[in-house]
């Protein structure tokens, strides 16, 4: 499966719970398929989907998954520290590892040669690391949900990308929206 | 009043509940108050753009946020700044040590101090400098400042504001 087959099955599970895109690609293909007021789209900041989602987890009660990829974990390594060390359990950490940055054109990453992402987060002292096939992101997503524990699932999947438009949308319109879908 | 002190009162009378920092000897006292007040969720960060993503998931989560670094972060920060704390238009209280100016020991920090103010100038973020002590008194002001505007505000402060560097 590619990064936009597993978003397409995942999201019926995302679209009740505040979710934190990562720029580029992601954030339109979950535009496209499932666009609503808790989703909050990066639409610049390449890396920091996972410190936000963090802030944002930290900061009130609901569920945030955020979704990440390996690229741009690498690109904001520091970020799995500081998880580590302020542990929210109301947030999924969700990184789609496909071994290359896909939006600029599938050039490979460190994780998909020697660097494992899991190991990484285990070594900066993340708790509960799952590691999962892109086929088995939906069910491993739902436990961690359900688990009410904070979770790193790092999901293997292939690199490839779909055509799609970018997003248009102004950033205060869905910063706006997104702000009040968390305080509903 | 201790000046540490001081500006934490003023950050916790503003409701900033959300504090991430990056550590300097210069704003040692202030991050060493900023934990202890049980008002404020301290989060150290390891870089200073990372700590502006804590800091936008923190405001989008109902919390004031706020920033605490040296001035070397806006070389780091721009690109955050640009396009996450502005383009989403978010208010961020920046308390920044302003290395490099009068009484600075270390030669290497006046190469990002000359730039400093330059930087701030063209990302239009509006820009105080604490010189002397009584400065602070329009921390306050600022910080309504910031969360009436929605933009990041920088706060300089300089070795003088803080008395210098003691032995070094």
């Amino acid at each position: 499966m590619i990064r936009s087959e597993i978003l397409r099955e995942i999201a019926p599970i995302l679209h009740d719970q505040l979710v934190v895109c990562n720029i580029g690609l992601p954030s339109q293909e979950l535009h496209m398929i499932d666009d609503n007021a808790k989703n909050f789209y990066m639409l610049g900041t390449m890396g920091l989907s996972s410190s936000i989602g963090l802030g944002l987890a930290l900061a009130q009660d609901k569920t945030v998954i955020s979704i990440d990829g390996d690229g741009s974990v690498l690109t904001n390594l520091g970020t799995l520290p500081t998880i580590a060390n302020n542990v929210a359990d109301n947030f999924v950490l969700l990184i789609i590892d496909n071994g290359s940055y896909g939006s600029t054109g599938d050039q490979p990453t460190y994780a998909g040669k020697k660097t494992k992402l899991e190991n990484v987060a285990t070594a900066c002292g993340c708790e509960n690391v799952v590691v999962c096939q892109d086929v088995d992101t939906g069910k491993v997503l739902q436990e961690a949900i359900d688990s009410k524990q904070m979770t790193i699932i790092v999901s293997k999947c292939d690199s490839g990308n779909i055509k799609l438009p970018v997003i248009t949308m102004d950033p205060v319109v869905i910063r706006d929206r997104f702000m009040k879908a968390v305080a509903s | 009043m201790d000046i540490s002190k001081k500006i934490v009162d003023d950050l916790v009378a503003n409701d900033v509940s959300f504090i991430t920092t990056v550590p300097c000897k210069q704003l040692a006292g202030v991050i060493e108050e900023v934990e202890a007040r049980p008002e404020i969720f301290h989060i150290p960060s390891n870089k200073e753009d990372e700590g502006m993503g804590l800091c936008a998931g923190a405001f989008m989560g109902g919390k004031r946020p706020a920033i605490i670094m040296q001035n070397t972060a806006i070389g780091v920060t721009i690109n955050t700044l640009a396009t996450l704390t502005q383009y989403y238009r978010m208010p961020l209280p920046m308390l920044i040590s302003y290395r490099g100016e009068l009484r600075e020991p270390v030669a290497c920090q006046v190469e990002m101090a000359v730039h400093t103010k330059a930087l701030l100038n063209q990302l239009n973020i509006p820009t105080y400098h604490f010189h002397k002590e009584s400065d602070a008194d329009e921390l306050d002001a600022i910080l309504k400042y910031t969360f009436m505007c929605n933009k990041p505000v920088a706060i300089l402060t300089d070795a003088s504001f803080w008395g210098g560097y003691g032995d070094q």
